[in-house]
């Protein structure tokens, strides 16, 4: 297994004070909270940062961990020393924060792992199996139709020899119609196992957009940028757009700028109250490749008394 | 039963939308004791359905709103009203995130 150096996980020199070790955990929990962390690792920094904390906050485990010497890099390959842990006496209270389970095999080789006893003895145990959560990557054409995913989870599970294992479960789920983004398609029944007669748990996945070649979404609505030649923006046309549910006719009104935004009713994510599509137009300028076009352009130059840097002044 | 490979009809909804939670759901669901869910209705965390406590019905974000709460309270240490203020926070800066998503802007 590899050595965890949890000091340069902490960010603290060997010999910080326990007063600075507490001030920089807190710090960096802060940024990697995965609640809160933009950062794309924060799930697995908070939890290294969980673990590192476990021991350095608690004079007993510190001690213990020193005594492995200063030498070790982290990712380094280790075995705890034959003669480990003797002459430490720990005194229990042992694990607090976070979840034990989730900590590294390092960990566990020096400090043990915390298996919490389920249950117990006397009456008999009822109780609802655990929630699973989990995420899924969806196109926003299944929100559109609907559709049915096969999605793959990795479940941890103790096998016959007490081992820990991940075994796959694979699932077929039907895309709710009408589901955005940040919402959760609930799965009764698709948890744990419950304990005696209690009711199986739930399993919660969280609906993510792959990101779309063309549209951009913002809860129920849609962003499309749109080309269109200067003639259609000046003069006016009638254009077609590509919309999740087909091809539809859009009436550009005549003298029409860049960046004006148009709105095709009902024509996002479906649902009671349909999202709309907004369409953002984009002047796109025919290139002057030939001579023919640079006549053209020349003439709009001759022709046309414009100046587009008239508002700022020059 | 089925059989096989082939995969029994799931019991599917959209939680946000078709679904509503008693106080003892959500104790359930967030492997807490009711007092930590009424700690987060009375800081406005969760905002229920019906007015006495016994006839609470949550909506089904609440689910989500509430364990992260929770999650928040616990890993960072904080009291109510800092995971309060934290959460109003982060739905504002996750709205205008989206808002820029949907201008074409980088976040």
């Amino acid at each position: 297994m590899e050595f965890k150096d949890y000091y340069k996980i902490m960010g603290v020199a060997r010999d910080a004070t326990q007063d600075e070790i507490k001030r920089s955990y807190r710090k960096l929990a802060r940024k990697y909270h995965p609640d809160v962390s933009k950062e794309a690792n924060a799930e697995a920094r908070f939890k290294e940062l969980g673990e590192a904390y476990e021991v350095l906050k608690d004079a007993e485990k510190r001690a213990a961990y020193d005594q492995l010497g200063a030498n070790w890099k982290g990712g380094q390959e280790f075995r705890p020393p034959p003669d480990w842990n003797a002459g430490f006496e720990f005194s229990g209270g042992g694990f607090t924060g976070g979840d034990a389970a989730d900590y590294s095999d390092f960990f566990a080789s020096l400090f043990g792992r915390d298996f919490r006893v389920g249950g117990g003895g006397g009456a008999p145990f009822h109780a609802k199996g655990e929630d699973h959560h989990a995420k899924v990557l969806i196109d926003l054409e299944d929100t559109y139709q609907g559709a049915t995913r096969t999605i793959t989870l990795r479940v941890p599970g103790v096998n016959a020899q007490g081992h820990v294992i991940t075994r796959e479960r694979v699932l077929n789920v039907t895309i709710p119609k009408g589901i955005r983004e940040g919402q959760h398609i609930r799965l009764s029944g698709q948890g744990s196992a419950g304990m005696g007669e209690g009711q199986t748990g739930d399993l919660y996945l969280q609906v993510e957009f792959r990101a779309h070649p063309l549209y951009r979404v913002d809860g129920r609505d849609l962003y499309l940028d749109l080309p269109v030649a200067p003639w259609e923006a000046a003069l006016g046309a009638t254009v077609k757009v590509p919309t999740l549910g087909g091809i539809v006719e859009l009436k550009i009104p005549e003298g029409s700028g860049s960046g004006r935004k148009l709105r095709l009713k009902g024509r996002g994510i479906p649902g009671d109250s349909p999202g709309d599509c907004y369409v953002i137009l984009a002047i796109a300028l025919p290139p002057a490749d030939t001579e023919a076009a640079k006549d053209l352009y020349r003439k709009m130059a001759q022709q046309l008394n414009f100046n587009p840097r008239a508002k700022i002044g020059v | 039963m089925n059989t096989g490979n082939k995969q029994p009809q799931l019991a599917i909804c959209i939680l946000e939308e078709q679904t509503q939670l008693t106080l003892a759901d959500l104790c359930r669901a967030c492997a807490v004791h009711e007092a930590q869910i009424i700690e987060l209705v009375d800081v406005g965390v969760l905002e229920p359905l019906g007015r006495e406590q016994a006839r609470w019905r949550f909506g089904g974000a609440s689910l989500h709103r509430a364990r992260m709460a929770l999650r928040l309270q616990r890993g960072l240490d904080m009291d109510l009203a800092g995971v309060a203020l934290a959460l109003e926070l982060l739905d504002e800066i996750a709205s205008l995130r989206a808002r820029l998503r949907a201008m074409g802007g980088e976040y």
